[in-house]
């Protein structure tokens, strides 16, 4: 480090841990109360979708949330954007 | 009215042992009666950092298999006659320990009227850490302020949610509390390292303790004489201060900055 970095303004590496540490805990933690059957239940609604839309494995998103007291299984399903001949 | 403390952290070499050493000497120091016991299965070190380890007949896994009594394995310190140290074992059989044995042995210790029951346990997640919090009331979450102890502090502050005896009765859960070790103001000051605020804010915990980064901490696992009983350190100092926020007294943090040095010193070392 010299006299250029007084000016270039890079964040410190204590940030730049605290900002990484943040995103990924809070992720961690929203994970952690979600069943154990989830990543099974996704995989096998992607099989039934599949039957009837080609669609791509990661269009496929489900979150369990809370809401007002309710559990509330989310689940979306990118389609494929149509191409027309 | 005894109160189960367990000492924990998730990662490795963060200074739980050193930690449950030093709490286990300064509650005694107070004049509770204490017991630390060590869940560290196959690894055994917290006799080593008490300075007992010549003194080892029996072990935990003995007085739970009942080769022994607990009064046998118990090993009274020699600095501090309230303050017991039982011993991990040696053995490499993980399922030595169980729920149940653990049970017994905890309750023939709140039987035998002990103010404190400190469990030293190992680092990962897995039976031994498992069990070391089960019955706590109370945790003393060791943290270094680094991304990976970090994390896995927050792994640990899951399974202390979810998987211990407190938790699972819904009785108000595991009290829990972050102690940062290692901590070194200069380098905070500097920007490489984060702050005690940063890993409050990131771990949402009350600092029970900060204990800077000393040369005296390897000095007394060098020694076997727990770094609080060194009164000379700053490292013994703060972990006074959380023995004592321990016990609810209200203490504000130290060693948070760098020490200030005179002109002199600056110019010539010191």
């Amino acid at each position: 480090m010299g006299l250029l970095a007084l000016f270039r303004r890079t964040p410190s590496s204590a940030s730049v841990a605290k900002e990484r540490l943040r995103i990924i805990v809070a992720q961690e933690r929203s994970a952690r109360g979600s069943p154990d059957y989830l990543p099974l239940l996704r995989r096998e609604l992607l099989q039934v979708i599949h039957k009837y839309v080609n669609v791509d494995p990661d269009a496929v998103q489900i979150n369990l949330g809370q809401e007002e007291g309710h559990e509330v299984l989310e689940l979306s399903v990118a389609l494929p954007e149509k191409t027309r001949a | 009215m005894t109160e189960i403390i367990v000492v924990t952290s998730g990662k490795g070499g963060v200074g739980k042992t050193t930690t449950s050493a030093s709490v286990a000497c300064g509650l005694a120091r107070r004049g509770k009666r204490v017991a630390v016991i060590d869940f560290d299965i196959g690894l055994r070190n917290l006799d080593l950092i008490m300075g007992c380890e010549r003194r080892v007949v029996y072990d935990f896994v003995n007085v739970i298999q009942g080769d022994c009594t607990l009064k046998q394995a118990l090993i009274r310190d020699k600095r501090l006659e309230t303050l017991h140290v039982l011993a991990a074992s040696q053995t490499r059989d993980k399922d030595a320990l169980t729920a149940e044995g653990v049970r017994r042995v905890l309750d023939e210790l709140i039987a035998d009227g002990f103010d404190y029951i400190v469990c030293d346990s190992p680092a990962g997640i897995e039976k031994g850490a498992h069990l070391a919090m089960y019955y706590a009331d109370r945790a003393v979450v060791v943290v270094n302020p680094e991304v990976s102890s970090v994390r896995d502090s927050d792994r640990i502050l899951g399974l202390l949610a979810s998987k211990t005896q407190r938790a699972e009765q819904g009785n108000g859960g595991v009290k829990e509390h972050l102690l940062l070790t290692r901590y070194n103001p200069r380098r905070v000051a500097s920007g490489e390292m984060m702050s005690v605020d940063d890993v409050k804010e990131i771990l949402g915990l009350d600092v029970i303790g900060v204990v800077p980064e000393s040369p005296d901490v390897l000095a007394a696992s060098n020694s076997g004489v727990p770094v609080i009983l060194n009164d000379e350190s700053d490292a013994s100092l703060a972990y006074d201060d959380a023995v004592a926020r321990l016990l609810g007294e209200n203490l504000p943090l130290r060693f948070l900055e760098e020490p200030k040095r005179g002109f002199f010193a600056r110019m010539f070392g010191g």
